[in-house]
């Protein structure tokens, strides 16, 4: 799948926006036992707010016609596309309120639900995000539930070190916490090492089903066209096998092991708040590669038809 | 009613003129323009509705070189309508058909995504995407001889290899075809229940070739009778 850069954008910045909003609901919730001060949950949530905002703007980067854009909120009942659309939109005044009623101070309990809600809208549009992918029968590594469970997780994982970063240079972040953000990646890592263990090799349909001729080797012959079409230029997009496995260690080694190991200073004590910052920075930029990566890797099958044997 | 149309491998020469038929139609129809992309450049590219590729199938001598076109298979469950966030992709109830709305399409290319043939195509140009429409404003055009209300591809083919007909109908002559030939659906483990059908190629005896393996006295016989046949 040809990666758009507008849309890897998008997903990583959006959802490193929401992770951050839940975890600083979570958290301010009383979850984790620290004692936040409203000036940290505010700037926290101003921060994730800001992201997503990003990030949806950059959606649209990629529309040809974005005029039509607002009707995208209508066909909820059946595209994914359009719930993400609407729960993104569902997200703000209740978001809103939430931060209002922070910086307010309008009770421990009007706060309570409303971070509550916050928290809700911004997972459900997290994976509504995960399963414009998930739901495709026609891209066979998207098409599970590790899609969202990625998604999701990362999301998280960014949240958590941006949170801490934010608490860095505040009251400095409690020890369940920093224990909480470890584990965070510790997760977002499994699973993401689980989805590449499990679809470096093609398993889907193959050229036999596509073409229908299922007792005899199918060559193609001549593909039909002289130059690139669209479905070549949306669709035929390869990463060659020995630079994938580099950007996917790399991947790895930026997404997790960076921060993983930052934290760990932190916790250990021998590590300066500064270094949160240094694995947000690694995170934000790991998960930009991880997400050009699920596009990129993605085989879809039209490619069937030009010549591939199997997706 | 489910209007597709029925595709003969045994009888397609590859020609293309299905695919130029189409385009010089809908070009000029309700669906046009198709965008060209430099078409007197180097490398020149554009829309198209119908696209025809080349296999070779099984092994020498037994092989065959198989024609394939390839257009919208107007899906029974057509999950590029289901993805369309906007409501711009539409299956009309009435005859199976699937079409785009120009007017409500956001150019976001998921229907594309969604679509296991190949089927749709997004005209750069214009910002929307693109798709067969069974020439609708061909086959239910009163002005035109009843004859000629049919897809500019199935008029156009020299070798009758195109049919187009109500495959809900089982007296059909489409369904009839299908029957007798065993006709098939592409990729049908992905569950899309595509409407257009494929008739294989008819059963041949593969091509005489030199045998190799053939014993010393099997070839002395093979060249007496030759000789004697000469």
């Amino acid at each position: 799948m040809h990666p758009a850069l507008s849309i890897v954008f998008f997903t990583v910045t959006a959802g490193a926006g929401y992770g951050l909003v839940v975890v600083t609901a979570l958290v301010s919730a009383g979850i984790g036992g620290a004692q936040l001060q409203n000036g940290d949950i505010l700037l926290s949530a101003a921060a994730g707010l800001v992201a997503v905002t990003l990030g949806l703007c950059a959606s649209s980067l990629h529309l040809a016609n974005p005029k039509n854009a607002w009707r995208a909120f209508s066909r909820f009942r059946t595209s994914w596309l359009s719930r993400e659309a609407v729960l993104a939109v569902a997200f703000y005044p209740i978001a809103l309120v939430w931060f209002v009623s922070v910086w307010l101070d309008w009770g421990a309990g009007v706060v309570a639900v409303f971070a509550f809600l916050t928290m809700i809208l911004a997972l459900a549009t997290v994976f509504s995000t995960a399963m414009i992918y998930a739901c495709l029968r026609t891209i066979p590594q998207w098409h599970t539930s590790l899609t969202p469970a990625n998604y999701i997780l990362l999301s998280l994982m960014i949240g958590f070190l941006g949170f801490s970063s934010v608490l860095a240079f505040g009251d400095g972040a409690s020890g369940a916490l920093l224990w909480s953000t470890l584990l965070s990646v510790a997760v977002a890592f499994i699973g993401k090492l689980i989805y590449y263990l499990k679809f470096s090799a093609p398993s889907g349909p193959s050229i036999a089903t596509a073409t229908g001729f299922k007792h005899a080797t199918v060559r193609l012959l001549d593909v039909g066209h002289s130059a690139g079409t669209f479905l070549t230029d949306e669709f035929g997009f390869t990463v060659f096998r020995g630079a994938l496995m580099i950007l996917r260690i790399l991947t790895l080694i930026l997404a997790f092991v960076v921060p993983a190991v930052a934290v760990w200073l932190v916790i250990d004590g021998s590590g300066l708040a500064i270094v949160f910052p240094i694995a947000l920075v690694a995170a934000y930029v790991g998960l930009l590669m991880e997400r050009w990566l699920f596009f990129a890797e993605a085989r879809h099958v039209v490619n069937l038809y030009h010549g591939t044997q199997r997706v | 009613m489910r209007l597709g149309l029925v595709i003969d491998l045994d009888t397609c020469v590859g020609c293309n003129a299905c695919a130029v038929a189409c385009k010089q139609w809908n070009a000029s129809g309700t669906s046009g323009p198709l965008s060209d992309y430099a078409p007197f450049g180097h490398d020149p590219s554009g829309v198209w509705f119908n696209r025809i590729r080349n296999y070779e199938i099984g092994d020498y001598p037994s092989s065959k070189t198989v024609h394939f076109p390839m257009s919208c298979m107007h899906c029974e469950d057509a999950y590029c309508v289901d993805v369309c966030p906007t409501g711009a992709s539409y299956k009309r109830p009435e005859d199976g058909i699937v079409l785009v709305d120009p007017e409500k399409c956001m150019g976001c290319n998921y229907c594309a995504w969604a679509c296991p043939y190949g089927a749709r195509e997004l005209d750069r140009e214009e910002g929307v995407m693109k798709k067969c429409t069974l020439c609708i404003d061909r086959i239910y055009d009163t002005a035109l001889p009843k004859e000629e209300r049919q897809p500019a591809c199935v008029l156009t083919c020299p070798t009758h290899a195109r049919m187009f007909g109500d495959l809900d109908d089982p007296d059909s002559e489409v369904s009839q075809t299908v029957a007798a030939r065993g006709g098939r659906a592409l990729m049908p483990e992905l569950g899309y229940r595509p409407v257009n059908q494929y008739l294989p190629p008819r059963e041949a005896r593969a091509v005489p070739a030199y045998d190799k393996g053939a014993s010393l006295v099997d070839r002395v016989k093979h060249w007496v009778n030759e000789s004697i046949a000469r």
